[in-house]
C-alpha cells in the first residue's frame, strides 16, 4: 500500500513541477474556470504588496482573502509552488484511515454481492488519492496557485479529524474552513452525527447525552471561530475584512465570469430585484442541510459528500477545484455503480464542456465572434451536469439501502420481477 | 440707450496697457496706478476710517483683455484669448455682496455660497499637440475639467462638491452633473492652490474630469454671458462659434483665485480669468498654402482691445506694422511680442478698424524650440480580459534631470494591479521616491495613482501597469456600450528648468560675483502636461436577454431542487401494474356499492 502511494505521489508531484516551470505557468493563473476573485494569487500578491505600500488591502475592492492567509504567505511567499504541492499531498493523507463501513449482519442472503468485500476496501485509499491528485482539474488548481487548494487541504484535515473520532481537531478544522469560505458551516450537521454515531448517542431529542454533546461540540466549534476572527482582527486593527470577505461573498459585488450560475444572473437582474435573488441564491446553498440530515442520519459520511457537492456547484464564485474537491469521494463509492443511471451521459457532457469552456471564452473575449451567451450555455449545461451526478449518486445510495433491507431480487405479488419506482 | 452707454463706460474705463510683462515690471505699474487710486480715497471724512467698517471708497473691480495671436510652425494659428477680472470683495467676512459691477453675478453666488477659495474649470474640444504646437499658455485636459479648493470653514466637502458640481452644470450648460464620486479625487501633491493662501490640507480639494463631454456653442454662450459687457463690445465680439468650432482645438477655462492687490500684499482680491484657447488649422480654413494669409477668422471691427502678436521676423512679417515691442520669457522661451494697443487711437491711423495680415516669408518652417516635458499614453494589450496602461514620459532638456509628478485617476472598472507597476527609463529601473495609491471601491471611488518620478535628462520613461477589465451590470453601460469607456488624462505636473534662461554662455558677460549660481530669473517654472485620455472597450453582456438568463439560470436550480426533492421525499416501492381502465370502472362501482373491490 505504500509503494503504490509513494509513486502516486511523485508522480503528481512531478507533473505539477514540470507545468510549473512551462509555459503554460502563466496562462493558467488568467483562467477564469480555475480563479475566482476570492482565490486568485494574482489578488494574494496584491494584498501583499498594497500592504507593504501602507495602505489595508482590504480599502480597495481586489483583496478578498482572509487577514490569516496574509499572515501565512507573508513569510512563505517565496516557496509559493511547494506550498500548494504540499496541500495537495495533505489531502490523500485523510484517506490512509479510511472507514471500513459496518454492515450489519441481519442482511438477506442475496445481499451478499451488494457488501462489500475487505479487498475492495482496502483499494479504496489509493483509487481516491489517484482521483484527487492525477484529477486535472486539481492540477490546473495548484499551477494557478490558487488558494483554492488550502481551502480543500483544511476541508480534507477535517474529514480525516471526524474519521478518526477527534472532536475538537474536528471542531477547530472546521472553524477554520468556516473561516475561509463562510459555506462549509453546513458542513458542521454531518460531523456531528457521525461523531455522535461514533459514540453511539443515538439522535434523540429527549437524550441529555444527546444534548450535551452537541453543546460540547458547538462551543468548541463557534471558539475556535471567534479566537480566529479576533486574531485577523489583531492584524490589521480594523473589522474591514469583514465586509470584504463574507460581505464580498454573500452579497456578490464583483459580476467576473466564473463556472458558476450566480455572475450573468445577476448581471442581467433588474436592479429592483437584486437583493431577493441574492438571499434566494444564499439560502439555496443552506437550506438542504436539514432535510438532507433528516433522510441520511446514519450515514454521514455519504452526507458530508452531498454537502460538499451542493456547496461546489450552487457557491456564488466555484472553480473546478470546488469541483475535484467532491469528486475525489466518488471512488469511495464505486459500489453504487451498478444503481447509477445517468453516468455515462454525465460525464460526456462534463469532459464536453471543459473542453468548450476555454474554446467559447477565446471566442467572446479575444476573437470577438461570440458574445456572453455562449460561455452562459456552456456555463449552465455543466452546472446541469453536476447537479445530475450528485443527484444520480444519491439514488444510487438510497437504492442500494433499499435492497439491504429489503433484498436484492424483488418480486411482485405474482412473483414476476419488480421494478423500483420513486412514489 | 443710457444704459448700454454707461455700461460701455465701465468696459472701457478701468483699462489698461497690457502686454506680457515680468513680474517686477507689472508691479511698477500697479504702483503708478495704485497711486491716484489713494488721492481719491484721501477725500474721504475721517470719521469712515475705523477698521471695522470697509471704507467707502468707489469698488476697484477692474477688467482687461487681451489676445495674443500665435503662428504655429506647422502653420496653424495659435489664438489665446484671457479676460481678468478682479473683484475686490470680502464676502469672507459674512458680509452679504449684493453689488456686482464687473464680476459676474451668477458666479459670485455661486462663489460665496459654497466657500469657494479656487475654482478652475476647463472645457476643451481635441487635444493639445505639443510635439507640433509646442506647449500651451494654459494647458487643459480633453473633455471637461474640474478642480476646486474650498475654504477650510467648510464642513461638509462632499456635500458642497455635489451642490457645486450641479449649480456649475446648469451655468455653464454642461452634463457636469456625472461628477459623482466614482470619478472624484483628492490628489495629495499635484494639485496645490494656485492662488494666496497657505490651507494645503487635501481634505478640501476635489478634482474631477469627465472625458467624454462635448464643448459646443451651448457652452460658449454662458461662458461668454460672464464676461462684463458679454459678447457686445470688447475682443469677445470676436468670438463667432462658427469659426471658433471650425478648428483644431478649442479649449474655454475659467479659473477663480484670490491674488494680491498690489505688490505689498496687504489685501487679497479675487481674480477671474476667462480664456479661450484656439487652435485654427491650416488646411480646414480654406487656404491650404502657406502665402498669404489674413486673418478672415476676424474680420470684425475691433474698436478696443489689445492685441499681442510674437514676432519672429525671418519666418512672416505682419502689416501693418507696430512701433511696439516688448520682449517676455513664456514657458522658458523668451520671444519678442509686437503689440497692438487697441486703446491707444494712433493703433488705427486713418479709419476706424485694425485689418491684421500676416505674410509667410518662407515655405517651410524652422527649426521649432523642442518642448522639455512632453507625455503620452497608450493602452496596450489585446482581448477584452486585461490590459496594460504604459504612460511615456519625455525628458528632453538636454543636460537636466527633473521631478515630475503623475497623476493618475482610473475608474473602478479597470482594476489596477499596483505590484505590477513599473518605472523604466532608459531601460533600466527608476523607483519613485513616493507613491500615494488609493485602491479603487466598486461603484464608489476610482483608482487614484501619484507619484513622483525623477526624470533623467535626454530620456524617455515609462510607467507601465497591468488592470483586468470587469464586467459591469446592464444597467451600468452607456447607451452605446461597443464604443468603449473613456479614461481620464493623466496629469504630469513639473517644475521644468528652463534651457534659455540657463545659458552658461551668458555668464562671460556678467560679474563674477553675481554668476556662480545659476539664479537667473524664471529658472525654472511650472509646466502641466495632459496626455491623452484613454477609450477602453469593456466585455458586454447581451443586452437582451434579462429575462432569458432569469428563466434558464431559475430552471437550472430548480433542476437541482426538484431532484433532490424527489430523491428526499420519496420512499422505493415496488411498482404494481396499474389495472385496465375497464376494470378501474368497475372498482370504483364496487367501491361505492360496498362489495369487495377486483
Amino acid at each position: 500500500m505504500a509503494a503504490p502511494l509513494t509513486l502516486l505521489l511523485i508522480v503528481a508531484v512531478t507533473i505539477r513541477a514540470v507545468l510549473f516551470r512551462s509555459s503554460l505557468a502563466e496562462l493558467i493563473p488568467e483562467r477564469v474556470e480555475v480563479v475566482s476573485p476570492l482565490n486568485a494569487w494574482k489578488r494574494v500578491v496584491e494584498g501583499l504588496a498594497l500592504l507593504d505600500l501602507g495602505v489595508s488591502p482590504y480599502a480597495g475592492d481586489v483583496f478578498h482573502e482572509t487577514p490569516l492567509i496574509i499572515y501565512f504567505f507573508h513569510f512563505v511567499i517565496d516557496y509559493a509552488e511547494i506550498v500548494f504541492m504540499v496541500m495537495g499531498c495533505v489531502f490523500l493523507l485523510q484517506f490512509r484511515k479510511q472507514k471500513y463501513a459496518l454492515e450489519a449482519e441481519r442482511y438477506p442472503l442475496d445481499c451478499l454481492e451488494l457488501i462489500r468485500t475487505p479487498k475492495e476496501m482496502y483499494y479504496i485509499p489509493l483509487k481516491v488519492a489517484m482521483f484527487y491528485l492525477l484529477n486535472p482539474f486539481t492540477i490546473l488548481s495548484c499551477v494557478a496557485k490558487s488558494t483554492c487548494g488550502l481551502n480543500n487541504a483544511v476541508i480534507a484535515l477535517f474529514i480525516l479529524c471526524t474519521v478518526k473520532g477527534s472532536s475538537l481537531m474536528s471542531a477547530i478544522f472546521l472553524a477554520l474552513a468556516t473561516y475561509q469560505s463562510i459555506y462549509p458551516l453546513t458542513l458542521f450537521a454531518p460531523a456531528l452525527l457521525y461523531l455522535l454515531q461514533r459514540l453511539y448517542i443515538p439522535v434523540n431529542w429527549q437524550r441529555s447525552s444527546f444534548w450535551l454533546f452537541t453543546t460540547q461540540y458547538t462551543f468548541m466549534y463557534l471558539g475556535s471561530l471567534c479566537v480566529m476572527v479576533c486574531l485577523s482582527f489583531f492584524l490589521l486593527s480594523s473589522w474591514d475584512f469583514l465586509s470584504s470577505v463574507y460581505g464580498f461573498i454573500l452579497s456578490v459585488p464583483d459580476l467576473t465570469p466564473n463556472i458558476g450560475l450566480f455572475w450573468y444572473f445577476f448581471a442581467e437582474m433588474f436592479e429592483h430585484f437584486r437583493l431577493f435573488f441574492i438571499c434566494v441564491f444564499q439560502i439555496n446553498v443552506f437550506f438542504y442541510t436539514i432535510p438532507l440530515s433528516i433522510k441520511l442520519k446514519e450515514h454521514p459520511i455519504f452526507l458530508i459528500f452531498m454537502q460538499i457537492a451542493i456547496i461546489s456547484i450552487f457557491k456564488s464564485y466555484p472553480t473546478v477545484g470546488d469541483i475535484a474537491l467532491y469528486m475525489a469521494f466518488l471512488p469511495a463509492w464505486n459500489h453504487l455503480y451498478r444503481f447509477l443511471r445517468n453516468i455515462f451521459l454525465v460525464s460526456v457532457v462534463l469532459l464536453a464542456c471543459s473542453a468548450l469552456f476555454p474554446v467559447l471564452w477565446h471566442l467572446w473575449i479575444y476573437a470577438g465572434s461570440a458574445n456572453s451567451n455562449f460561455y452562459y450555455a456552456i456555463t449552465l449545461l455543466f452546472n446541469v451536469a453536476q447537479i445530475l451526478l450528485v443527484s444520480d449518486y444519491f439514488y444510487a445510495y438510497l437504492r442500494r439501502e433499499h435492497h439491504l433491507t429489503h433484498g436484492l431480487y424483488l418480486k411482485r405479488k405474482d412473483g414476476s420481477e419488480a421494478t423500483l419506482v420513486l412514489k | 440707450l443710457w444704459k448700454f452707454m454707461s455700461a460701455f463706460q465701465q468696459c472701457l474705463s478701468p483699462w489698461k496697457f497690457q502686454h506680457p510683462l515680468s513680474q517686477q515690471q507689472f508691479a511698477e505699474e500697479e504702483r503708478q496706478w495704485e497711486a491716484t487710486e489713494v488721492k481719491e480715497a484721501d477725500r474721504v471724512p475721517d470719521t469712515m476710517q475705523t477698521p471695522d467698517v470697509p471704507p467707502l471708497t468707489p469698488a476697484k473691480d477692474q477688467f482687461q483683455e487681451e489676445l495674443v495671436i500665435r503662428p504655429l510652425h506647422s502653420g496653424d494659428i495659435y489664438a489665446s484669448f484671457q479676460f481678468r477680472t478682479m473683484w475686490d470683495t470680502d464676502f469672507l467676512r459674512g458680509s452679504k455682496v449684493s453689488h456686482y459691477r464687473l464680476f459676474p453675478k451668477s458666479l459670485g453666488q455661486v462663489i460665496s455660497k459654497f466657500s469657494v477659495r479656487e475654482l478652475h474649470i476647463s472645457f476643451t474640444q481635441g487635444y493639445w499637440r505639443t510635439m507640433q504646437w509646442g506647449q500651451p499658455f494654459l494647458p487643459s485636459p480633453p473633455g471637461a475639467e474640474l478642480w476646486v479648493w474650498f475654504q477650510d470653514t467648510v464642513t461638509d466637502v462632499d456635500g458642497a462638491w455635489k451642490e457645486l458640481t450641479n449649480v456649475l452644470s446648469g451655468i455653464f450648460c454642461a452634463s457636469l452633473n456625472f461628477i459623482d464620486s466614482t470619478n472624484t479625487v483628492q490628489p495629495s501633491a499635484s494639485f496645490k492652490p494656485l492662488g494666496l493662501g497657505n490651507v494645503t490640507d487635501q481634505r478640501f480639494l476635489r478634482y474631477a474630469v469627465l472625458p467624454r463631454e462635448i464643448v459646443c456653442t451651448e457652452n460658449l454662450t454662458p461662458w461668454k454671458k460672464l464676461l462684463p459687457c458679454g459678447s457686445k463690445a470688447g475682443l469677445a465680439v470676436l468670438m463667432k462659434s462658427e469659426k471658433l468650432f471650425h478648428s483644431s482645438f478649442h479649449s474655454q477655462a475659467l479659473h477663480f483665485r484670490p491674488v494680491c492687490q498690489d505688490w505689498k500684499c496687504k489685501s487679497t482680491v479675487w481674480e477671474l480669468r476667462q480664456t479661450l484657447n484656439v487652435v485654427f488649422d491650416l488646411h480646414t480654413s480654406g487656404q491650404g498654402k502657406r502665402g498669404e494669409r489674413s486673418l478672415k477668422c476676424y474680420s470684425m471691427v475691433i474698436m478696443q482691445a489689445c492685441v499681442v502678436f510674437p514676432l519672429q521676423g525671418e519666418l512672416f512679417e505682419l502689416s501693418p506694422t507696430t512701433p511696439l515691442l516688448s520682449q517676455a520669457v513664456v514657458l522658458g522661451d523668451r520671444r519678442t511680442y509686437s503689440v497692438y494697443d487697441l486703446t491707444n487711437q494712433a493703433t488705427f491711423g486713418q479709419t476706424r478698424s485694425l485689418n491684421m495680415l500676416l505674410r509667410w516669408r518662407a515655405a517651410e518652417s524652422g527649426d521649432m524650440l523642442r518642448p522639455l516635458l512632453h507625455g503620452e499614453r497608450y493602452v496596450a494589450g489585446y482581448g477584452l480580459q486585461t490590459g496594460e496602461i504604459h504612460t511615456l514620459m519625455y525628458n528632453n532638456h538636454p543636460y537636466r534631470a527633473f521631478p515630475v509628478l503623475l497623476l493618475d485617476t482610473v475608474p473602478w472598472y479597470l482594476r489596477l494591479y499596483i505590484h505590477t507597476l513599473t518605472v523604466t527609463s532608459k531601460g533600466r529601473d527608476n523607483k519613485p521616491s513616493y507613491i500615494h495609491y488609493q485602491p479603487s471601491k466598486d461603484r464608489l471611488r476610482p483608482h487614484l495613482l501619484e507619484m513622483l518620478v525623477q526624470l533623467p535628462p535626454n530620456s524617455v520613461t515609462e510607467v507601465t501597469m497591468q488592470f483586468e477589465r470587469a464586467l459591469l451590470k446592464w444597467t451600468e453601460y452607456t447607451p452605446d456600450p461597443n464604443h468603449g469607456f473613456y479614461v481620464g488624462s493623466s496629469v504630469i505636473s513639473a517644475l521644468v528648468p528652463s534651457v534659455v534662461a540657463m545659458d552658461t554662455n551668458s555668464t562671460r558677460e556678467c560679474p563674477l560675483f553675481s554668476s556662480f549660481f545659476p539664479c537667473k530669473e524664471e529658472s525654472s517654472y511650472f509646466m502641466r502636461v495632459y496626455t491623452e485620455p484613454l477609450l477602453v472597450n469593456l466585455p458586454t453582456p447581451d443586452f437582451s436577454m434579462p429575462y432569458n438568463v432569469i428563466c434558464l439560470t431559475c430552471t437550472v436550480v430548480a433542476v437541482g431542487y426538484g431532484s433532490l426533492y424527489n430523491l428526499l421525499t420519496r420512499t422505493f416501492q415496488v411498482e404494481e401494474p396499474s389495472p385496465g381502465l375497464a376494470k378501474r370502472l368497475a372498482n370504483i362501482i364496487r367501491r361505492l356499492r360496498g362489495v369487495p373491490l377486483l
